[in-house]
């Protein structure tokens, strides 16, 4: 997994509230097999005008002037700034992936649908909890923000803004610590409760 | 210490605790095609064994066709579909899992054959990866869904890191009017706390209504828990939830069914267990609900309106509710029962159970879907439900009435086989979201009970019975 530290950005503001995962990458391309390749078709249905198939050569369909990620000011942004309970709905990690893939390392809104959240610490992504009042600013706000995991900061040049992130999702982020070899280490561990586990609930 | 059902069920569980986090042992991971292929790849490349393989068991739902299907596979007519399915089946060859093939009489909806199977335990720790995965909290167990990231982990490790979450008691007492389900308590709990109304939170139902309420109903209650952005939701378990169980494939029997029962009598919160929140439902007062708009909290009485963007105060949603009103078609202050549709859907892991298409079959006999309906579809939620429902004549009833009598599958919930809504099309639908596109791109889509939908087929627009 990628580690996170520093991210030096300017946002990309999609003003909108319970954006779900259907709408950041819809189904049809969940019918892909692979990890990677979902950034071109992230908010697919918002961003071309289009009906958006696998298999479509994105480059030449055509795109939604309106909608905020074809906006050539945002260009390579990084930080996603948006509204409450961003990525309810279904726990496709596609949205996460997709998300990844066109290039953000990070999110801001209110609050996360909790799979969601989980799911972006496994692939590199920082979802950061701000209060409406900070994110409301932070949409009126047009420079470069830098977010800083290790002292838990997020800085416009005026303002310094503190976030709240679990101890353990931050060390195993700004690490980059793989999930499945750290648990392992604990496998004796895990061994004996099973023995234990096994020996109460023998149905199981 | 007085502990809720939740904290019983977490507790029995955990492995090890480190820095807030939790690492609890996992008895059952129920998979499907969508999101499980990557998560086997990864073993793959690492070179990883599943933990337990008994802990696992499979099943397509998502891609299957519920049209005529008796090639297997090879009816699958979109290639890419088609591969998903092949994959699922090759990686559970592979890695001796479990599978309960797309022919097999036993296939349906994963949330559906997990506890019509007894794969689903009271006290189980229940994992997929799919978000509707809370259906199972309704037999007392402690059931969530994950990402594909986390499909692996459990794979490999038998286990998931979690942090705790808060205790919600909702309790809903008082008896449900004629026509009233759980899927209409469920829309009306949702459009009263919010699609992120329960964020953060363990859901436990309860109340006279809840007792009183099937097990198939809970299901449908605890399914519908994610959509107001529940951890998990469940049921204690009671006599009802130990009558469901009994004779199950995967059930225990003789000495094991002994212990199991003598467990999970003590599944429920104790008296005087501490809930960080507890919200209070008048079951006499719920009407039919249908939502209006394009998230599951923006619902309404059945016999009422849009609402107006300009009487909302707060900007944020005055906001969405121009963008939902927009994308949907419809104009402020919309009588709902003026609202004619294109197409109907009778199905899902919220209303595919034998009990549901009862109750849709009960409203449809006799009668005939309105002309303005191009296509009434009914998908039972597995083989077996199909089987019990065709030994019930509810198959015949539908098909007189002009609805289509279908396989099992996810089907038109999200529309990931052939089953979808053209653009502009409007459908009454008895799944779990009515997000933009959810359907089939530029679709609209109006949750309501299976009751409402077949009352609304018939009618031509959203109708109650």
């Amino acid at each position: 997994m990628k580690r996170f530290a520093t991210l030096s950005s300017i946002t990309m503001p999609l003003d909108r509230a319970n954006i779900d995962t259907d709408a950041i990458i819809p189904k049809q391309f969940l019918k892909s097999i692979k990890r990677s390749g979902f950034g071109p078709n992230l908010f697919d249905e918002w961003r071309y005008l289009d009906h958006g198939e696998v298999g479509m050569d994105n480059s030449k369909r055509p795109i939604n002037p309106d909608f905020v990620l074809n906006n050539p000011k945002y260009k390579g942004a990084q930080i996603l700034l948006t509204r409450r309970n961003f990525g309810c709905g279904s726990s496709r990690e596609h949205a996460p992936w997709a998300l990844e893939d066109f290039g953000f390392r990070a999110i801001i809104a209110p609050s996360f649908a909790d799979i969601f959240y989980n799911n972006c610490f496994k692939n590199g992504i920082l979802p950061i909890v701000l209060s409406s009042e900070i994110v409301d600013a932070l949409f009126g706000y047009q420079g470069e923000i830098v977010i800083n995991l290790e002292e838990q900061t997020v800085k416009t040049e005026e303002n310094i803004y503190n976030f709240e992130v679990d101890a353990e999702r931050k060390r195993r982020l700004i690490n980059g610590l793989d999930d499945i070899g750290l648990t392992l280490q604990y496998e004796d561990q895990i061994r004996s409760f099973e023995a234990e586990y096994f020996k109460k609930y023998p149905w199981l | 210490m007085a502990q809720t059902l939740y904290d019983k069920l977490m507790g029995a569980h955990v492995v090890r605790e480190q820095d807030g986090a939790t690492l609890i042992y996992i008895d059952r991971q129920l998979i499907h095609e969508v999101t499980s292929p990557q998560a086997f790849e990864g073993l793959t490349m690492s070179g990883r064994k599943p933990w337990r393989n008994k802990a696992n068991l499979a099943v397509p739902d998502h891609n299957v066709p519920t049209t005529e299907r008796s090639n297997g596979v090879s009816s699958i007519s979109d290639p890419i579909s088609r591969l998903q399915v092949e994959t699922l089946d090759k990686n559970c060859e592979t890695f001796e899992i479990n599978e309960i093939q797309m022919n097999d009489i036993r296939q349906g909806i994963v949330h559906v054959i997990g506890p019509e199977q007894g794969a689903t335990l009271p006290g189980m720790t229940i994992v997929c990866g799919d978000s509707h995965t809370t259906t199972h909290g309704a037999l007392g167990a402690l059931a969530f869904g994950i990402g594909t990231s986390e499909v692996e982990h459990v794979l490999a490790t038998g286990c998931l890191w979690q942090s705790k979450a808060k205790n919600l008691k909702i309790e809903v007492n008082g008896n449900l009017g004629k026509h009233i389900s759980a899927k209409d308590i469920a829309l009306y709990v949702i459009g009263e706390i919010g699609t992120a109304g329960a964020t953060g939170y363990a859901i436990e139902f309860c109340g006279t209504a809840i007792e009183n309420m099937s097990i198939e109903g809970r299901m449908t209650l605890c399914n519908m828990s994610i959509e107001a952005g529940a951890k998990v939701g469940m049921v204690a378990v009671d006599e009802k939830t130990i009558e469901y169980v009994k004779g199950r494939p995967f059930t225990p029997t003789g000495e094991n069914w002994d212990l199991a029962v003598a467990y999970w009598e003590t599944l429920h919160s104790d008296e005087g267990a501490h809930f960080d929140e507890t919200i209070l439902i008048d079951a006499s007062l719920v009407k039919p609900q249908v939502t209006w708009g394009t998230s599951p909290e923006m619902v309404v009485d059945i016999n009422g309106s849009t609402p107006d963007p300009e009487k909302e105060v707060d900007p944020v949603k005055a906001e969405s509710i121009r963008n939902a009103l927009n994308y949907i078609h419809l104009k402020p202050n919309t009588s709902m029962s003026s609202v004619a549709i294109d197409k109907v859907f009778i199905g899902s892991c919220t209303n595919s159970r034998i009990e549901d298409l009862r109750s849709a079959a009960a409203v449809a006999k006799g009668k005939k879907i309105a002309n303005n309906v191009k296509l009434a579809l009914v998908v039972p939620g597995s083989g077996l439900v199909k089987q019990q429902a065709e030994a019930e004549g509810l198959d015949q009833i539908f098909t007189d009435a002009g609805f289509e009598w279908r396989e099992p599958g996810c089907s038109m919930c999200l529309a990931m086989n052939a089953d979808r809504l053209e653009i502009g099309e409007r459908c009454a639908s008895t799944s779990n979201r009515n997000f933009e596109g959810r359907q089939g791109q530029g679709s609209f889509t109006h949750l309501v009970s299976p009751a409402i939908a077949a009352a609304s087929a018939i009618a031509g627009h959203i109708s109650g019975v």
